[in-house]
């Protein structure tokens, strides 16, 4: 039962996420463009909550502002890019141009599908309301599928974390002279 | 409320995609690729509002899989940075010959 108050901070939190993003795509500088970033994650989290996702809502902010960004940000410290560099960063107006009209044919696209009918549900009343979320719990609702049906996914993804691990120390690594 | 998420999350995936066309800066075209991961993953929630809870099971696995794919390219870039002193795309075309 979205209401009025509901409604305006449905759209006032989409609209940061967007003026967010166009900030993040027009910054010339890295930090500022990734702090940008950060902003649309967090109206994101907004978002997810609204949508009776919360404990998606709060890995986002955990994971994706917290952890994904600070990595972001640590490496372009780490590199001493804060700066904006003096080689243009941005192609020029013809490039600008053609992934304009690329950006505009796509969203033409996507906003076609989006405002096409939804498809019915594969198993009837497979949706979920806030009454349901809050009978069995944000964290239980979503670990009931997580740890019966995909448990074999996701232990799979523990072993993508473990080689991605192992690969970047492997890339990051700085070469020894001496071949060691 | 779902057609709203889409259609915001379809606004959010072509900023991201024209960020990946326009900018040369290796990083932010990296970050363009998370903005683009987190409109798939609006996309994902407003859907399961719809269809049940499995959508957002998948939103946990695309957030594991942007944590390793931020680690394992920040650690690429890293070693660019080491051979060429830059990360401007425009320097990096050693496969151009």
């Amino acid at each position: 039962m979205p209401n009025f108050f509901f409604e305006v901070h449905f759209y006032l939190f989409g609209l940061i996420a967007i003026a967010s993003a166009i900030a993040f795509v027009t910054r010339k500088s890295p930090v500022s463009a990734v702090l940008w970033l950060v902003n649309t994650m967090f109206s994101l989290a907004a978002l997810y909550a609204m949508l009776e996702a919360h404990f998606i809502g709060v890995i986002q902010v955990l994971v994706y502002a917290g952890a994904i960004m600070v990595v972001f940000l640590f490496v372009i410290m780490l590199l001493n890019l804060g700066h904006p560099s003096d080689l243009a960063d941005a192609r020029g107006k013809w490039g600008k141009l053609l992934a304009g009209l690329l950006g505009l044919a796509l969203l033409a696209q996507v906003m076609a599908l989006a405002g096409g009918k939804l498809p019915e549900p594969f198993t009837p009343g497979g949706g979920y309301s806030a009454a349901e979320v809050r009978a069995q719990g944000a964290v239980g609702s979503i670990a009931q599928p997580l740890f019966n049906e995909y448990l074999l996914a996701f232990e799979l993804t523990s072993i993508l974390l473990l080689v991605a691990i192992v690969g970047a120390v492997v890339i990051g690594r700085r070469k020894r002279v001496d071949g060691r | 409320m779902v057609a709203e998420s889409l259609a915001l999350s379809a606004v959010l995936f072509t900023i991201g995609a024209i960020g990946v066309l326009v900018r040369r800066n290796a990083i932010v075209i990296f970050m363009c690729v998370e903005l683009m991961l987190n409109a798939v993953n609006l996309t994902f929630v407003a859907l399961s509002k719809v269809y049940g809870m499995e959508g957002q099971v998948f939103v946990v696995f695309v957030m594991t899989v942007a944590a390793a794919e931020a680690a394992v390219g920040l650690a690429i870039i890293i070693a660019i940075f080491r051979h060429r002193q830059t990360v401007n795309l425009e320097n990096i075309n050693l496969l151009k010959g």
